[in-house]
């Protein structure tokens, strides 16, 4: 939320300030006359003016999505309570960002890894980690991704991102991560 | 005095280093099996022994949990040959069976002669002609980096003599190693059945699952996560050659081998949700087993090749079921716990060795196939993957121990339960081999 406040005050304040910098040649009343003497890349025949150019602002990769789709599309992990598939309603937010995403820009495609908590079999878990990545397939084909996009892949227990034996461990680890 | 003083501390000194070698930490069942005197087998040689091979001896047969050696500093005496030897003075002790020997230098350097010894008390001390105490004596040359094998090849001698059971020692273990600070964290591993001789086999960046070895034991089936994607390969063990088996879209997983070696059943999802199949090695034809709108997994072996054994939700929770590979008849065999999961059939085909929850915590335990019981044989919260031993004497299965997971082995009567920590990393995933002599 906060980097959505962030992102909208620049997204306000940067524009206004290129405008005022990035003034054409004709303008020549303009501040940005005075600041910008250095180097003259352009001048009348009588020398009276210099003009110059200054690098337009830009916004990272992550910011244009962020303005596009919101924070949300900056998240990539779907956490799942024990032995569960469910999507839980706070994660409904980051699908549906990634959904929008995927929808605007159908020549991306989108890899679902499926992991689980280490209690249970290998086996069984692989099989459990599968049904986590699809379920999150199946909201994003709900929401009009082609499933052409989306392509899934389970690692079970086998790829912890929390190593320790813990209650918390396997709660950081029961999770679907969305890779570009 | 002085010498009583001296033996002491010679005694503390071989003890020390014995600790130093030892890789496998016992919590359980030490004083539970048939008394057995392993005594220290007589050094005639320059320097030092080349391989403690009584201590390997008396390892192997209590980690079968059958068997308590006593202890060497309650031994009064160490002969090392029947000749001389005062049965009534063991039986006493209440040992039933003595385990001596002798090694020297052969002729040839770098090889050894051991001669060995199993000795009855009970006949001994009764002392008629007509009942030899001497169960077994046999003699050979060993090369020394063969000792330690000797040792576990006499522990099966002295094993299938007094149980009537051949001796699993001589086997090994895959495993698979995580060790993160490696550039190939996921490793399969091969060693003796007590850990010891530890070899890589294959390295990889992503996940390596589930190996499992063929019944002449000269091949390892395992899933590969190389390609980002899960795979099921088979490698030779001799010759390091790999076959790609499987690469269907979604899992390919849990490969077990029929037990005429010709046939992989395999987990496969490319339909749906995962399923049994059925997948001949060398025209890798496939034929589904099961078909099901939920997950079944985990297939396993019957003994006699006619059914296989599988973990399916169908029931709601996990459970394990069987079915008959003709008829496609398939039942139900777990009812106990809150769910059942990763079951195989003892090499007897008696028992049912599995994976059950009770509380929230993973045990393995054993079901009997005719009565239904089922006991539990582990008392920690996450083991898994049980594999048995080839005579069906031990399990070994993955725990996790001081904060790693790592193997542990338990007898199949529960009594005996020993941790092997992993010397670096973590290690999962155990398979044990089949015979290999």
């Amino acid at each position: 939320m906060n980097l959505t406040m962030i992102s909208k005050s620049l997204l306000i304040a940067l524009p206004m300030l290129a405008l005022g910098a990035c003034s054409s040649t004709g303008d020549t009343d303009s501040e940005s006359t005075q600041t910008a003497t250095e180097k003259a890349t352009e001048s009348t025949a009588d020398n009276t003016v210099q003009t110059e150019t200054i690098e337009a602002v830009e916004l990272t990769e992550e910011e244009l999505m962020v303005q596009e789709y919101t924070a949300a599309i900056l998240e990539t992990t779907i956490s799942f309570d024990f032995d569960k598939s469910m999507i839980k309603p706070e994660y409904i937010k980051i699908l549906d960002a990634h959904a929008k995403f995927l929808v605007n820009n159908p020549e991306k495609s989108l890899t679902i890894e499926g992991h689980t908590d280490e209690k249970g079999t290998p086996e069984y878990n692989i099989a459990l980690g599968e049904r986590r990545a699809a379920s999150v397939s199946t909201y994003l084909e709900n929401m009009g991704v082609a499933s052409s996009q989306i392509s899934i892949v389970s690692y079970g227990e086998e790829k912890p991102v929390n190593f320790s034996h813990d209650a918390a461990a396997w709660a950081d680890n029961r999770r679907a991560e969305l890779t570009y | 005095m002085l010498l009583r003083l001296l033996l002491s501390l010679s005694m503390l000194i071989i003890s020390a280093q014995a600790s130093a070698r030892l890789e496998i930490l016992i919590t359980g069942g030490i004083n539970s099996g048939r008394p057995i005197a392993v005594i220290p087998f007589k050094w005639s040689g320059a320097g030092k022994k080349p391989e403690n091979i009584s201590e390997r001896i008396s390892a192997d047969l209590q980690r079968s949990g059958q068997f308590s050696p006593i202890p060497i500093d309650k031994m009064a005496k160490t002969p090392s040959n029947s000749s001389n030897i005062d049965y009534a003075l063991w039986h006493k002790m209440g040992v039933e069976v003595i385990v001596m020997g002798e090694i020297k230098p052969a002729e040839e350097a770098g090889k050894f002669i051991i001669t060995y010894e199993l000795l009855d008390v009970v006949k001994g001390n009764v002392d008629l002609a007509e009942y030899s105490p001497v169960l077994d004596k046999r003699r050979s040359t060993v090369k020394t980096a063969k000792l330690r094998q000797y040792a576990h090849q006499i522990s099966d001698v002295v094993y299938e003599k007094l149980t009537g059971v051949k001796g699993a020692f001589l086997t090994r273990l895959a495993y698979v190693a995580v060790d993160r600070n490696s550039e190939h964290p996921y490793q399969l591993r091969i060693s003796d059945y007590d850990g010891y001789g530890e070899k890589t086999i294959l390295r990889s960046k992503q996940p390596i699952m589930s190996p499992a070895w063929s019944p002449d034991g000269r091949k390892l089936a395992y899933v590969s996560f190389e390609k980002r994607r899960s795979q099921i390969y088979i490698q030779d063990l001799y010759s390091q050659k790999r076959e790609l088996m499987t690469s269907f879209p979604k899992i390919n997983g849990a490969p077990s081998w029929s037990p005429d070696g010709k046939q992989l059943a395999v987990v496969l999802s490319k339909d749906g949700q995962p399923d049994i199949y059925i997948l001949n090695v060398m025209s890798k034809a496939l034929r589904r087993v099961t078909n099901n709108r939920v997950i079944d997994t985990e297939p396993s072996w019957a003994p006699d090749g006619k059914s296989l054994i599988f973990s399916s939700e169908r029931g709601g929770r996990p459970q394990i079921y069987q079915v008959e590979l003709t008829s496609g008849k398939t039942k139900r065999l777990t009812w106990e716990g809150e769910m059942n999961l990763g079951g195989t059939i003892t090499p007897d085909g008696d028992s049912l060795v599995l994976v059950s929850r009770h509380n929230g915590n993973y045990k393995i335990s054993v079901q009997d196939l005719d009565s239904g019981e089922l006991r539990t044989l582990t008392r920690t919260q996450l083991d898994e993957s049980p594999s048995v031993a080839p005579n069906g004497s031990m399990i070994v299965y993955s725990t996790v121990f001081q904060g790693k997971q790592g193997l542990a082995l338990v007898s199949m009567d529960g009594r005996f339960k020993a941790n092997i920590p992993a010397k670096n990393g973590e290690v999962k995933s155990p398979a044990w081999s089949p015979f290999l002599n």
